[in-house]
């Protein structure tokens, strides 16, 4: 790919790229958040066409209009979220899109499914053909997007952050494919933000950032530091987490069991404790019962047997504006759909939950000055950009979106805070930047839920992680003393045991967690 | 379980799924109207001659005027409802027969009092037709909210059931017995609606143009429009909030039906003074029309009902002058509506171009 | 006239026939919405589409004296209905239940100010000969089932088949598993090369076309004329019926022939005379039988994910 070019309305993704894959190597494509790896893969993969830039496969120019085109030049991709027919089976996820030899008739069954068994053998990509998407793992799902590239005659595999959704263990797995693939002679981008993984899998890494690429090399010739400084430009700055030293509980589950949409048990006799002034995280593959817990938290599902207290009050029957009125603040994981109205102005979205209460209501009238004020107030304050009160929801950048979400919810100063993937997909400098509101909030005594994919926020961030597998709580671990691999093997309902707290001491007498004072 | 998100989208939902048009309805009327004229051309007859009957139909003279009044009256009433239910997402397609159901509790009740005076008659009646139409609303409303059967289905049906209903009670238990025809007795005098000085227009102007500034006020001045703006725009984000999204759909309901009974009763006391079997000549669906002309935006509604009574008006004259069939307005109202959300999606498309 | 008389099995099988060949119109338009709403649009204009079907199908058999070309006519005017609606929800990308909404209003103001303009208004609307009923040889003889299943009009047997088709493409071929694609998770369609909009185009110029042949049927095989309000709400019957249905064929055809056998006894309680029911209430059965069904059906889960949603690339 030579000066690849491609603008959207107010930024400029992609500036002048220039990026070579070699036969048989695994190329890491590095770089953080909005870095724009993603937009020019996608231009690969003939989803985006580039303003500017040409392609070359197998020194020929190519034109790649349409994934169709990308498709018969042999290049396929997985992306980021998964691209399959949950209703649909793996066979059929598979075939979609492909003729069929006995057209205009589906091939038969068998036939599909001895092809896919010969492909997956060859590579280690074990999975049913006949299960249907929707029950598979997030790494069984992972198999299934490979072997539809590979079943279509890819010889250039793309992955878009393959490893955001496996554990550790799984990602070990990913790596072995990886290689199997490449001895196979099928060559392989992978995209990352993880310097870790980089070092561990790729032969050749090209950084980008802010659309421009900084550099590439050799994996083996350069150090993680000097990635990390081309990834970033600057040093990241560590967390500092100074010690806790919370005191009462302020959410406590006790024995919470929930159903999901389908019915099926999604949380099972799930009893936690959040205390005020502490960061308890939640460490657990996507889909284990996150989402869940999340809503029953919010209100926005009731268990179906258990009790919820927040601060002493049995709520396990609440709405989720009762929870709100009770001092809960929620920061969600899906922050477009759940955490703000883009057709409404900033100035409305800030007092969305309090729009009933003084000042913004007085007489059964809304205060339109008294918004503004308030939103202007927010956006000094957690320094949000954007244009002012006026401006509609819509335009905000991700981060600034995450930023006004925040700000409406600490600010008022709530008792509890359930944060969802509170990073997911923001840049360096929003992460930081909400990292850092988080621990503020727990010095100030809030009792904050964490829950996120990212190993290491959860890491850094938490005073106790609680790992959950499968709707259950399978073990509450320090972070000072667990490592990765433990931790990985608790996610994937492995072990139960690892590195356990030792019991809470008595409520009423506030100490440091985990075991003989210690710091990170 | 892989969440479904697709392609990191743009960080508006699709304009698509919003609720509101901000297209131009005044190119839209225009160009609905050139396309009509058209069609008139293309069966034979010059659009100028029907045009002109139309306009003169119209707007000729204060006849013409009044009648275009009383036609905008249950237009205007119905869409203020429809404006509401619309923002909030609740596509309120049953608003002919809530004003059936209007008519008909109205009519019970003026034949079951004829003695009342006027001050309890006439606020009686008033609650009676809103009573009607909002009972007639809770239906649907209800079947969406607790079973989340889809509204726009419901509702239409059961204007099916609501205007069978009118016809057998006229045919039957309320027919006026010194009559032929299937129609209800004559309203007792103290159930017709007073008649403004100077014209011939009732008082149901009043209450439809009071009306106008107070549905604003609900939509933009109060918490309650502020929550039902929300659920209309993004229902996730109102549940998330700890909006009582069902509460919400049966308050939008209840308001709706009932603003399309008041206009049943008015078209029953106003107009007609007794109940008839074809007591609304479809009002109710365009009714919606006007609402998404009128931006759903009240005052929108305003001029748009007014608008569209005169368009029917003027259809009438010109059916009879130049004996084109009164059906050509539906196809232009369609068209206005189509125009309206094409402009929508050019003025979309070329924002994000531009950028 | 009394109970007795309806137990006869000469009235049973009158009222199945008659509830057999009055659930054509309402099927075609169901199995015409479920593969538009399959591919993720949501056609409510199907009402409007049908009227304008009827009007077509009556006026090209007035004028040609054949049956068939009005079946055609009424197919094509479907056609045109549905090519505006594609281009409304697949390129415009626009709110689809308001497009839906203008299309009932079109359709039914142009099939209406049409007929009015070409046929003018009558005492004695003009009718049409309508088409022969065509018994299967051997089938037709047989006993009872015989004179219900086998003794129709060319277009009951071809709607019969059309389910079978539908169902067939829906479920085995590649075309039917791309459409399906198309409706729950349009974007995994797409990054498989499955040209989205095109599929979803196709998908409602076809729905359309059943639809508009529904309508023709309607005038030019059952009432053999055309009234205004003809359609009398069989296009809002069948998008209930689709949800009813949870966008399958098989269940389509149980649902319709339900709607059939309501409209055939609501008829003949009318002919009959009885008086023990006023005639509204029988009018009132189909539709508040609908409703019911709705919601007996309706567990929104079964919908294709993406119904509705515009599909925009970024």
């Amino acid at each position: 790919m030579r000066g690849i070019t491609k603008r959207f309305p107010g930024v400029l993704a992609n500036d002048h790229v220039d990026f070579v894959l070699e036969a048989g190597e695994i190329h890491a494509l590095l770089g953080e958040n909005g870095a724009g790896k993603t937009t020019l893969m996608n231009i690969l993969y003939g989803l985006y066409q580039p303003d500017e830039g040409e392609i070359y496969v197998n020194g020929r120019p190519a034109a790649i209009r349409s994934p169709h085109d990308a498709i018969q030049l042999g290049i396929g991709m997985v992306h980021q979220h998964f691209q399959l027919v949950p209703t649909f089976t793996v066979a059929e996820n598979i075939v979609l899109g492909l003729p069929s030899r006995r057209e205009p008739f589906l091939e038969s069954r068998r036939q599909v499914h001895q092809q896919i068994a010969e492909v997956s053998r060859a590579y280690g990509l074990a999975v049913d053909p006949s299960c249907l998407v929707w029950q598979l793992s997030v790494g069984e799902q992972q198999r299934v997007e490979i072997l539809k590239a590979l079943y279509r005659g890819a010889t250039v595999l793309i992955l878009d952050e393959p490893t955001a959704v496996l554990t550790p263990q799984e990602c070990e797995r990913l790596f072995e494919i990886l290689l199997a693939l490449v001895q196979g002679g099928k060559s392989v981008i992978f995209i990352s933000h993880k310097l870790d993984e980089v070092m561990a899998i790729s032969h050749r890494v090209t950084v980008l950032r802010d659309g421009r690429v900084v550099g590439t090399a050799r994996t083996q010739d350069i150090t993680k530091q000097e990635l990390a400084r081309m990834m970033v430009g600057r040093e990241m700055r560590p967390i500092e987490k100074p010690p806790a030293s919370p005191a009462g509980p302020v959410i406590a589950l006790q024995d919470i069991w929930a159903h999901d949409d389908r019915g099926l048990p999604a949380l099972r006799s799930v009893s936690l404790e959040v205390r005020a002034g502490e960061i308890l995280g939640i460490a657990g593959v996507d889909g284990n019962g996150q989402a869940e817990l999340e809503e029953v938290l919010t209100g926005l599902r009731r268990p179906h047997r258990g009790r919820y207290l927040l601060a002493g009050q049995d709520v396990t029957h609440a709405s989720a504006r009762e929870l709100f009125e009770a001092g809960l603040a929620h920061i969600p994981a899906d922050r477009n759909r759940f955490g703000m109205v883009a057709d409404m102005t900033l100035a409305e979205n800030s007092i969305l939950g309090l729009e009933g209460k003084p000042p913004f209501t007085r007489f059964g009238m809304l205060r339109y000055r008294e918004m503004e004020q308030h939103c202007s107030h927010l956006i000094r304050e957690y320094d949000i950009r954007a244009p002012g009160p006026a401006a509609f929801a819509g335009t905000l950048s991700g981060g600034n979106a995450q930023k006004l979400i925040l700000a409406r919810e600490i600010s008022r100063r709530p008792k509890a805070l359930v944060a969802a993937q509170p990073t997911r997909g923001l840049d360096i400098g929003a992460t930081e930047y909400v990292r850092r509101k988080l621990l503020e909030q727990r010095e100030r005594g809030c009792g904050v839920l964490l829950i996120s994919t990212e190993l290491e926020e959860i890491l850094a961030l938490s005073d106790r992680i609680a790992v959950i597998y499968e709707g259950q709580i399978v073990g509450m671990v320090d972070p000072a003393c667990v490592d990765i691999e433990q931790l990985g093997l608790m996610m994937a309902g492995a072990i139960k045991e690892a590195c356990e707290l030792p019991p809470r001491p008595p409520a009423d007498r506030p100490t440091a967690p985990g075991s003989a004072g210690h710091e990170r | 379980m892989s969440d479904r998100a697709t392609f990191p989208s743009a960080h508006r939902p699709s304009p698509a799924m919003s609720v509101l048009l901000k297209g131009s309805p005044v190119l839209a009327v225009i160009l609905a109207l050139l396309l009509g004229a058209l069609i008139i051309a293309a069966v034979g007859v010059s659009p100028l001659a029907a045009y002109q009957s139309m306009i003169k139909g119209a707007f000729g003279s204060p006849r013409a005027l009044t009648q275009a009044g009383l036609r905008a009256v249950p237009l205007l009433l119905i869409s203020l409802g429809l404006t509401l239910a619309f923002r909030s997402r609740i596509w309120n397609i049953g608003a002919e027969g809530q004003l059936y159901m209007g008519a008909w509790v109205a009519t019970l009740f003026a034949l079951s009092f004829p003695n009342l005076p006027p001050a309890l008659m006439l606020p009686g009646l008033l609650l009676a037709g809103f009573a009607g139409g909002a009972l007639w609303g809770l239906v649907p409303a209800l079947l969406r909210a607790y079973l989340g059967a889809n509204e726009i289905v419901t509702s239409l049906l059961l204007n099916y059931v609501a205007i069978f209903w009118v016809s057998y009670q006229v045919r039957l238990p309320m027919k006026d017995p010194t009559s032929f025809l299937p129609q209800s007795a004559v309203l007792p005098a103290p159930a017709s609606l007073p008649v403004l000085p100077g014209t011939r227009l009732h008082i149901g102007v009043i209450l439809a143009l009071l009306l106008v500034p107070l549905i604003a006020f609900i939509l933009w001045k109060t918490p309650l429009g502020y929550r039902l703006r929300v659920v209309g725009s993004n229902p996730d984000a109102a549940r998330f909030a700890g909006i009582d999204v069902p509460r919400h759909i049966i308050i939008v309901m209840v308001i709706s039906g009932g603003l399309a009974g008041a206009a049943g009763m008015i078209e029953v006391a106003g107009v007609h003074h007794r109940l008839i079997q074809d007591i609304s000549p479809g009002y109710g669906f365009t009714a919606i029309v006007v609402a998404l002309l009128g931006q759903l935006n009240p005052f929108g509604a305003l001029l748009a009902s007014y608008f569209f009574a005169s368009l029917v008006i003027g259809a009438d004259s010109m059916q009879r002058v130049v004996g084109l069939p009164v059906a050509l307005t539906e196809v232009i109202q369609a068209l206005v509506v189509l125009f309206v959300l094409a402009s929508e999606a050019f003025r979309r498309h070329r924002s994000r171009v531009v950028g | 006239m009394s109970w007795d008389n309806l137990l006869q099995a000469s009235f049973i099988i009158s009222l199945i026939t008659s509830g057999i060949r009055l659930a054509v119109p309402v099927l075609l338009a169901v199995l015409g919405e479920i593969i538009t709403e399959r591919a993720g649009v949501q056609n409510l204009g199907l009402e409007g589409i049908m009227a304008f079907g009827a009007f077509a199908g009556f006026a090209t058999a007035f004028a040609t004296g054949s049956g068939i070309l009005g079946l055609l006519a009424g197919i094509l005017a479907g056609m045109l209905m549905g090519l505006l609606m594609g281009y409304f929800a697949v390129t415009l990308k626009v709110n689809q239940v308001i497009a839906g909404i203008s299309l009932v209003l079109l359709g039914q103001g142009a099939a209406n100010f049409f007929y009015r303009q070409i046929f003018g208004v009558s005492q004695r609307p003009p009718r049409i000969a309508g088409l022969p009923e065509i018994p299967i040889p051997l089938l037709a003889d047989i006993p009872y089932l015989g004179d219900i299943l086998f003794r129709h009009n060319v277009v009951v047997y071809l709607t019969v088949l059309l389910v079978i088709l539908v169902w067939i493409a829906l479920f085995e071929t590649t075309w039917g598993l791309k459409v399906r694609a198309v409706g729950e998770h349009p974007s995994a369609a797409d990054t498989s090369g499955v040209n989205v909009a095109g599929i979803r185009y196709a998908c409602t110029i076809l729905g359309a076309a059943f639809a508009g042949l529904g309508g023709a049927v309607l005038s030019v095989a059952q009432m053999k004329l055309f009234t205004e309000n003809m359609v009398a709400g069989r296009g809002w019957i069948a998008i209930a019926l689709v949800i009813f249905s949870r966008w399958h064929p098989g269940l389509a055809l149980a649902g319709a022939v339900l709607f059939g056998l309501a409209d055939a006894l609501q008829f003949r309680f009318q002919a009959l005379g009885f008086e023990a029911v006023p005639y509204e209430f029988l009018l009132m059965l189909p539709y508040i039988l609908t409703i019911i069904v709705l919601l007996a059906g309706g567990r929104r889960g079964a919908a294709p994910a993406a119904l509705g949603t515009p599909y925009e690339k970024e």
